[in-house]
């Protein structure tokens, strides 16, 4: 359970650290580079509670990450980084109000809490804005909806009771975005991979297994 | 990318309670929220902030600079304004 959140969000602070230099804005550039370093310092205060970060995060193939296959996907357009940011940041802020049994993790979830309303707050006037926007913005949030819809069920499988939650936030952002919200279904499963995640890891991890023990 | 609508906000930030919003730079954003987020976003990473206005910058009347000297000349000889002269009694501290 705490390998399967703190790889899923050392996947996604990657992917957020993707938008540098690339966003249509550079105010969107450090939003993203931001909500990464968030994201990064989780998963490290994850990671140190179950071993050593470095070689969880380093030197683990893709079939040993239990990361979900939404944070995994590729960019995509802004449209669909926004919506998969929605969804996991939606996601956090109801894990993070469960009571997680240890007082280690109790402390993580509540710094961590802060950090997920924000990423929350920043997705959800992107979604709203741009799918109550032009035609052309409202198909591609659309289309970004589609996809993420199928993978919520994988995205909340090691914390089940926070899915119904999740669902109705998420499909009341929506709404009042006049997006349709997409009929729930099932389709991945944590721990099975796309081809994605070795291609982010190869690039992740190349240049510490390239210089063992190296620092900086 | 078409950024022709994209409008411009000037950022203030209070450091500290009891001190005055000061100006610490701009940034482009669609509307007053975002361009909060984004002045969160830029200018109070380094925990510099704890309140934070954006006012967008076609909103600030400046002067000409161009009037310079009719504006500001006839205060540069007058320094008798400044409280320079008088002789600070002993024991008078913070002043």
């Amino acid at each position: 359970m705490i390998l399967d959140l703190a790889d899923d969000a050392l996947i996604l602070s990657h992917r957020c650290s993707e938008w540098l230099t690339r966003s249509p804005e550079i105010e969107l550039d450090i939003a993203f580079g931001n909500i990464g370093l968030d994201l990064l310092g989780q998963a490290r205060s994850l990671y140190a509670l179950v071993g050593d970060e470095d070689l969880l995060a380093y030197h683990r193939d893709a079939p040993e990450w239990r990361n979900c296959t939404l944070v995994e996907l590729p960019n995509g357009d802004f449209a669909f980084s926004m919506m998969r940011l929605l969804a996991f940041a939606s996601y956090e802020c109801a894990l993070f109000r469960t009571d997680p049994g240890s007082d280690d993790l109790r402390a993580i979830y509540a710094k961590s809490i802060k950090e997920a309303t924000y990423h929350l707050e920043h997705a959800e006037a992107w979604v709203l804005r741009l799918g109550d926007g032009t035609d052309l913005s409202h198909a591609r949030m659309q289309a970004a909806a589609d996809a993420v819809w199928p993978l919520l069920t994988e995205l909340c499988s090691s914390a089940p009771e926070v899915e119904d939650a999740v669902q109705a936030q998420l499909a009341a952002v929506l709404t009042a975005a006049t997006l349709t919200v997409p009929s729930r279904t099932a389709t991945t499963q944590r721990g099975k991979h796309t081809p994605h995640l070795a291609e982010l890891l190869e690039e992740m991890q190349a240049l510490a297994r390239e210089h063992e023990g190296a620092t900086w | 990318m078409t950024v022709q609508n994209i409008q411009l906000w000037e950022v203030f930030i209070r450091s500290r309670n009891g001190l005055a919003h000061k100006h610490v730079g701009s940034l482009h954003a669609a509307d007053a929220e975002l361009a909060l987020q984004a002045a969160r976003d830029i200018y109070t990473r380094r925990g510099e902030g704890l309140s934070i206005w954006v006012v967008p910058s076609n909103a600030i009347i400046a002067s000409d600079p161009s009037d310079k000297d009719m504006m500001f000349e006839p205060a540069m000889s007058k320094i008798y304004r400044h409280p320079t002269f008088y002789d600070v009694p002993d024991g008078v501290e913070h002043l």
